[in-house]
């Protein structure tokens, strides 16, 4: 049982989880998307989808900021990057990711100054203590990034701070579920919504998923239990034959979300006629742009930036993990071409990706759970 | 950068409404908590930070439950203190 007594509450575990195999029964198979790469670490992390019922099954979304640029935008930051003069600042995770032309780190190896930043914050004041050089930051993430980018640039406009630029590649969360529901590939029965993200957009946005295509949603928390919640949450709907927009996440998430968050993102963002996503190709107005009051401090206007689509390379399956059609065992490149350590895929490089939770994780829970399934689970009533 | 890291609030900057100095697991920087600048935000609040930004108030127990989580992560909670180290002030 140290499975589930690794959650911070297994009583409570157990209890769900006899709510969940109660609720789901054995006659349906259940498919739930879980739509943020946060989900995704907390699942592999925890071994959850070995402790559900078989007939419940997770499949990843597109929630995974890093893994979701597609490799023309990499090659686009290694060309603003390469030019002269300028100090290229990105998040971590980004540094690794390959595109056509290599990784940033490799540019940087090469001799471009590009460096980590924490915050788009750290690099602005990079900007001020060298302001003959031209410095950019690459943008990226959901909307629970993009209003830091946002008060970065109102700050970096107020302080007249003109040596430095955004490299916008921040997309929304709604288009890319929407294209999700669109798509013949996948039956879904509902979603896990995002956590995060909705601290900012709140729940409301998520109102077509039910009213349109009569799929239920769940915004959940990052716990394993969070987790558990979610998806009794999700059968109980079914069940009852109800399709809501549901709050597991009550603690932090507001259906409204964060106006003020949202009122700096109107300011300073417009959205793009179309934007390209790993696996997912062009989705129309689901990414962020600089509006025209901005335009001094958009480094798309301000360097030539080569904007060449590059394909996938044939071997990487990401387009097919991002919309949950595979797992990330079934590519074929999977722990032997692509690992970590020298990823093919994006969604192997980030630590939210599901390819690098599953090979961090996922085996060891793997056999976890086949000890775990030759117990069978007291419920426990507390 | 989604997942988010719990840091206590130390002090408000009198100064300046939009920064905050927070204790992250032993680590001090400056935060901007413009974000959350129509909550009231008091010394010893937790908020959950994102990229150098509160995004949300939390409660003790919520920041010790993230915190908890960003351990488990292994490499996941060191990156984040690297980084924050790296640019604190």
């Amino acid at each position: 049982m140290k499975f589930v007594d690794e959650y911070r509450d297994p009583v409570a575990a157990r209890r769900v989880l006899a709510t969940i195999r109660e609720l789901a029964g054995t006659e349906r198979h259940y498919k739930f998307m879980e739509v943020c790469g946060g989900h995704t670490h907390t699942i592999y992390r925890h071994g959850i989808e070995h402790v559900l019922p078989q007939n419940v099954e997770l499949v990843h979304g597109p929630g995974c900021p890093v893994c979701v640029i597609p490799m023309g935008r990499i090659d686009d930051a290694i060309a603003v990057a390469e030019t002269p003069n300028v100090i290229f600042t990105s998040f971590g995770d980004m540094m690794r990711v390959p595109g056509g032309n290599g990784t940033l780190l490799e540019a940087k190896a090469r001799g471009a100054d590009v460096r980590f930043v924490y915050s788009p914050l750290d690099a602005l004041k990079i900007a001020v203590d060298n302001p003959e050089r031209d410095v950019v930051f690459f943008a990226v993430g959901f909307e629970t990034t993009a209003p830091s980018t946002a008060v970065t640039l109102l700050k970096a406009r107020d302080d007249g701070v003109m040596n430095f630029s955004v490299f916008s590649n921040h997309v929304t969360i709604v288009p890319p579920i929407k294209a999700i529901l669109d798509s013949p590939d996948l039956r879904l029965d509902g979603f896990l919504g995002p956590g995060h993200v909705s601290t900012v957009v709140g729940n409301h946005p998520y109102r077509f998923v039910t009213n349109d295509y009569g799929k239920p949603l769940v915004t959940a928390g990052f716990e394993p239990l969070d987790i558990l919640q979610a998806i009794a949450m999700l059968l109980r709907q079914i069940d009852e034959g109800r399709c809501e927009v549901e709050n597991q996440y009550t603690r932090i998430v507001r259906d409204e979300g964060n106006p003020r968050a949202l009122q700096y993102l109107a300011e300073v963002f417009e959205l793009r006629p179309h934007f390209e996503w790993r696996g997912l190709g062009f989705i129309a107005q689901s990414a962020l742009k600089l509006r025209d009051d901005f335009a001094p401090w958009d480094a798309e206007l301000k360097f030539s930036v080569p904007g060449v689509r590059v394909a996938d390379p044939k071997a990487c399956q990401c387009g097919e993990v991002l919309k949950g059609v595979i797992k990330p065992w079934e590519c074929k490149v999977f722990g032997t071409a692509c690992t970590p350590e020298t990823p093919i895929g994006t969604c192997m490089v980030s630590s939210e990706g599901a390819c690098a939770a599953y090979y961090n994780f996922g085996r060891l829970h793997r056999e976890a759970a086949v000890t775990l399934g030759r117990a069978s689970i007291p419920v426990t009533s507390a | 950068m989604c997942l988010g890291i719990p840091g206590q609030l130390v002090e408000l900057d009198a100064d300046n409404d939009q920064l905050a100095r927070v204790e992250v697991a032993g680590v001090r920087r400056i935060i901007n908590v413009g974000l959350l600048e129509d909550e009231i935000l008091e010394q010893g609040d937790w908020v959950l930070i994102h990229v150098g930004f509160a995004m949300s108030k939390i409660d003790e127990e919520e920041a010790a439950v993230a915190l908890a989580s960003l351990k488990l992560m292994g490499s996941g909670l060191d990156d984040e203190l690297e980084m924050l180290r790296g640019t604190a002030s």
